[in-house]
């Protein structure tokens, strides 16, 4: 079977109903994408197909042979972070990590899709992403600088800087 | 391992629903089935994958004789952005976007809600107040159901073995108004506890052609026609409402609740089609 992941085409051999999540994370080590409830409701897995957000848990592989897959890994593309993940840096957008390869790439698609970022729009954008430590504040907060082309705010203190 | 066959065209799909393999299951966008697999549920039970994803006759929307046509495939994101759905049917376009979030809008479609059968299924109580008609095709030829004959028990659907459902058929019809409501823990990403869809053509201070669905409320998304009745005929719409409708309780909500609730809502839907009048 063949992919273009990230821009890079990859081949490789799997059963048709093994899920596009497995297939990045374990034939392809692209193991950015996380894997949380298995069943499409927390958004952990999130990747977008030719431009289209989903949920890679509930993909089979058969359905997407030939198709374009971004995962978070694909969003600097290998250069400087992009601004929103500046911004996610900055605003403390991300605290134990696990939606944050999801959150990044929903929130791409959300500034891909022009939409004005009020707050409604963003939670919408990504209302299908669950973060455990409740986080979303900064998250929108992150996705809505990003949006606005607001540079970043300066964090208060050195530590705050990774 | 299952085996799985994707086609690319209906006439790749009917010759295998020609063969009719033991427990087949069609796959389209995979928000319910692949749940399933995941969760290894129901796996034994699963015989033969048909896999419909990309087979065009099933996708797109089209406006003719006075009938909206959308195609199975046709994804909750697609009925969101269609001016056609938009236009003469905006609850419907309302109601795809309460359906999951974007990850599962881009791929659930209207013909996998409708054929997943679930009495919970988003969709479903619109379709049955909408009078909505499923057209079924096969190597044995097309035949079209009422959308409330579709729904003959728990999960299960008037389906033959070798059909596949192609497309739901909406009638527009002037001056009727088409109104639901979810009620869920919240706005996205969220199993409904009771949804109902309601039907009617405002006419002074009455309602004519009254069409009620509701879901959760029993084995199957219901049409409610002693409600129907008693709001034409000005009767206790809650107590008929209560004769139509089966709710169990279950982990997301009793029946105390869904009964209450769902007559709650109704109530206020109708008010709310009483009040646009004019």
């Amino acid at each position: 079977m063949k992919l273009f992941v990230n821009g890079a085409e990859r081949s490789f051999e799997a059963p048709p109903l093994r899920r596009l999540l497995d297939v990045l994370r374990e034939d392809l080590g692209l193991t950015g994408t996380k894997e949380g409830c298995g069943e499409g409701e927390c958004g952990a897995c999130a990747v977008s197909i030719d431009g289209e957000l989903v949920n890679s848990c509930l993909v089979p592989v058969c359905q997407v042979e030939g198709s374009s897959v971004l995962t978070v890994e694909g969003v600097a593309a290998g250069g400087p972070l992009t601004t929103l993940q500046q911004c996610f840096l900055e605003r403390g957008g991300a605290q134990c990590g696990i939606c944050t390869p999801g959150m990044i790439v929903a929130a791409h698609r959300f500034l891909a899709s022009g939409k004005p970022a009020t707050s409604e729009n963003v939670r919408e954008a990504i209302a299908g992403n669950l973060c455990r430590c409740t986080g979303y504040a900064k998250i929108v907060e992150a996705i809505q600088l990003a949006a606005n082309g607001v540079a970043p705010v300066e964090p208060r203190g050195a530590g705050a800087r990774r | 391992m299952i085996p799985v066959t994707s086609v690319r065209s209906l006439s790749e799909a009917y010759a295998l629903l020609q063969q009719r393999p033991a427990g087949l299951r069609v796959l389209a966008g995979g928000t319910d089935l692949m749940v399933a697999i995941n969760a290894r549920v129901g796996l034994d039970r699963i015989g033969h994958v048909l896999d419909i994803w990309r087979v065009p006759e099933l996708r797109g929307i089209s406006l003719s004789a006075g009938t909206l046509r959308i195609g199975a495939l046709t994804t909750y994101t697609e009925l969101m952005r269609s001016a056609e759905v938009v236009r003469h049917f905006p609850a419907l376009a309302a109601v795809s976007r309460e359906v999951g979030a974007w990850a599962i809008q881009n791929r659930g479609t209207l013909g996998g809600n409708v054929c997943n059968a679930s009495p919970a299924g988003d969709s479903l109580p619109l379709l049955l107040a909408a009078e909505a008609r499923f057209v079924l095709g096969g190597p044995r030829g097309e035949r079209t159901v009422a959308a409330h004959e579709f729904f003959v028990g728990y999960r299960k659907t008037a389906l033959g073995a070798d059909e596949l459902l192609l497309r739901i058929d909406l009638p527009v019809i002037e001056g009727a108004r088409l109104v639901y409501r979810k009620v869920g823990t919240r706005k996205a990403q969220s199993i409904s506890r009771t949804i109902v869809a309601v039907r009617a053509t405002p006419d002074g201070d009455s309602l004519r052609e009254v069409r009620v669905g509701a879901g959760c409320v029993a084995p199957v998304p219901l049409r409610c026609r002693a409600a129907e009745r008693a709001v034409e005929q000005g009767g206790d719409v809650r107590g008929a409402l209560e004769s139509d409708i089966k709710p169990i309780d279950d982990l997301r909500a009793t029946a105390v609740y869904r009964s209450r609730v769902t007559g709650n809502v109704l109530l206020r839907l109708l008010e709310g089609l009483r009040a646009a009048d004019g």
